[in-house]
């Protein structure tokens, strides 16, 4: 009994469920009318879950977006990074060569321009030992090298070859501690001997104490000791002082001012003049000197229009060109000339010339009614003109300038 | 799995094992399935060929051997996607409830643990409620709408396939006595 109600109680059960499904359907098709509040409630349970699963995939996709374009981003800036570090080394490396094809153009500018027969060479190492100064140049006796022939460069004396190989050549530089060489200043001609330190600078060595060495002062090879041929520029003093019993004279070297990579082996050195002093440094325009003005007219010495002659009045001889006080004294001697009156003649109490007569151009002399304001107030002579101006520092100096 | 590979159908009521779930697996796993079916196939167009919550409704009703917890959880089911979707309520519901009944009484009477049954049973459901739903549409509705023989074998046996790979997760879902 139990049994049977049991499976009619399931059938019974499906029944009154489809059958509510059926009315529930029903009722919808015959009003044609929703019945809301089921779809509410659906909507209501279902759309909260779907939203969080929407949020949670959305965070998801977005870090996951993000986290793929930073690693997108962070390989696009090793990428960035290794072509910039390329680009460095490329723009190091032109940068390089701009800079040895700039040495090389001068050298050979330099060696074309020299007397001396010269060898371009590199130096292609440095010798072993703490505190040499001595270096190896790539070209050996096979190129007419031998022991004791200068080294220079474009800006001056590097060193000299203290042993030369088939291969290469040893040379000292100037500023090794063994190196010597005779030198001589430009300004007043000091003859010393300059020698290696063991550092960057030289010392200037048997320069008395009287002799006149300021810094700046350049001093060039003389000559005098058979190697380096007379006239190349050795270096400028940093500093001079007195000492006991010569100058204590530092120089900086200006053959290794640019670095040392290039230089010129002198093969057949041909001496040449120290250059002198010269009036300014070429490198500033210098205007010509101003005209010169009188205070009385015509009495200009240089006036640029000739001045009228008068065939009837006694020439005067024309104003030569000189200082200042040479024409004003031409002046007065044309004044006392027109107006016969001989300077030295008179005694004490006669009557001097009217300086303030005004002279024609031929030199005739004219009473002035009265003399004119210009002739009154331009009395005193003209002042010299002030020296040109000279800017920069001391490579205009043109006791500095080599 | 424990399951006797040469015997189907089940001898007596004593063989058949009644499976138990915690009382929010049913419901979790149900509205997964309707989730899966409303928002999934947003993404995803290719997976709209799975009726997951029928395949769930099947499940449980195979397990529970109870016909009463399984139309119920058809009709509770099939109105929620009805009420989810432009039908009126209760077209799925009626079916899904139908579905629930019968699958239920089928797991009385067969070995509903075994992968070939869960195939067969799955493609047969689907069939089912395929059919059911268009003779409804165009009995009570008057829906002129055509029955695809062949679209609705080649959608049964998909689903029945993605059936006892889900069957068998779901399995580890329930209780061990």
């Amino acid at each position: 009994m139990s049994s049977r109600t049991h499976r009619y109680g399931n059938i019974l059960v499906l029944l009154v469920v489809v059958l509510a499904q059926m009315v529930l359907l029903g009722y919808q098709v015959k009003s044609n009318r929703d019945v809301r509040l089921i779809r509410v409630w659906a909507v209501t349970g279902v759309t909260p879950v779907a939203k969080v699963i929407e949020s949670v995939r959305t965070g998801v996709v977005g870090f996951a977006g993000d986290y793929i374009s930073l690693r997108d981003m962070r390989e696009e800036n090793r990428h960035i990074q290794e072509e910039l570090d390329k680009l460095k080394l490329e723009a190091q490396f032109l940068r390089n060569e701009l800079s040895t094809a700039e040495r090389v153009q001068a050298l050979a500018a330099f060696q074309q321009s020299s007397p001396s027969r010269t060898l371009a060479s590199r130096v292609i190492g440095t010798a072993a030992g703490v505190g040499s100064k001595v270096v190896f140049v790539d070209r050996g006796t096979p190129s007419g090298v031998t022991k004791g022939m200068a080294v220079i460069t474009a800006d001056g004396i590097v060193g000299k070859v203290i042993a030369a190989f088939p291969t290469a050549s040893q040379v000292q530089l100037i500023t090794d501690s063994g190196f010597a060489a005779g030198v001589v200043s430009r300004k007043g001609r000091v003859r010393a001997m300059v020698k290696g330190q063991g550092h960057t600078t030289c010392r200037i060595d048997y320069v008395q104490n009287e002799e006149k060495i300021v810094p700046g002062e350049w001093f060039y090879t003389s000559g005098d000791d058979r190697v380096f041929p007379k006239g190349l520029p050795v270096g400028r003093v940093i500093s001079a002082r007195p000492g006991n019993p010569f100058q204590d004279i530092t120089l900086e070297p200006s053959g290794l001012r640019r670095g040392l990579e290039e230089v010129l082996i002198v093969i057949e050195g041909v001496h040449q003049e120290v250059p002198d002093l010269t009036a300014a440094s070429p490198e500033v325009h210098l205007l010509p000197p101003p005209r010169q003005t009188s205070s009385v007219e015509g009495a200009d010495p240089s006036r640029v229009d000739p001045p009228q002659v008068d065939p009837a009045q006694p020439v005067v001889p024309a104003p030569s060109v000189g200082t200042d006080a040479d024409s004003l004294r031409e002046h007065y001697q044309r004044l006392g000339t027109a107006q016969g009156h001989t300077f030295g003649a008179g005694g004490p109490g006669a009557k001097p010339p009217d300086f303030n007569l005004r002279l024609p151009p031929g030199g005739m002399a004219q009473t002035p009614q009265a003399p004119p304001p210009s002739a009154q107030r331009s009395s005193p002579p003209p002042s010299k003109p002030a020296p040109p101006k000279v800017t920069g520092d001391d490579v205009s100096d043109p006791d500095l300038t080599p | 799995m424990a399951y006797s590979s040469d015997r189907i159908l089940i001898g007596s009521q004593r063989e058949s094992k009644i499976s138990r779930f915690r009382p929010w697996v049913p419901f979790l796993v149900s509205l997964a399935a309707i989730l899966f079916q409303i928002y999934v196939t947003l993404f995803f167009q290719f997976l709209a060929y799975l009726e997951l919550p029928l395949l769930v409704v099947v499940y449980f009703s195979l397990m529970w051997r109870n016909p009463v917890s399984g139309l119920l959880l058809g009709a509770a089911v099939g109105l929620a996607q009805d009420a989810l979707s432009k039908n009126p309520l209760g077209m799925l519901g009626i079916v899904k409830t139908l579905v629930g009944y019968f699958a239920a009484s089928v797991g009385l009477r067969l070995d509903v643990d075994h992968p070939f049954v869960r195939l067969v049973l799955a493609f047969f459901f689907l069939f089912f409620h395929q059919f059911f739903y268009w003779v409804m549409a165009r009995a009570l509705l008057a829906q002129q709408v055509t029955f695809e023989v062949r679209a609705t074998l080649f959608v049964g046996l998909l689903n029945a396939l993605v059936a006892v790979f889900l069957f068998h997760f779901l399995d580890k879902l329930r209780e061990r006595s």
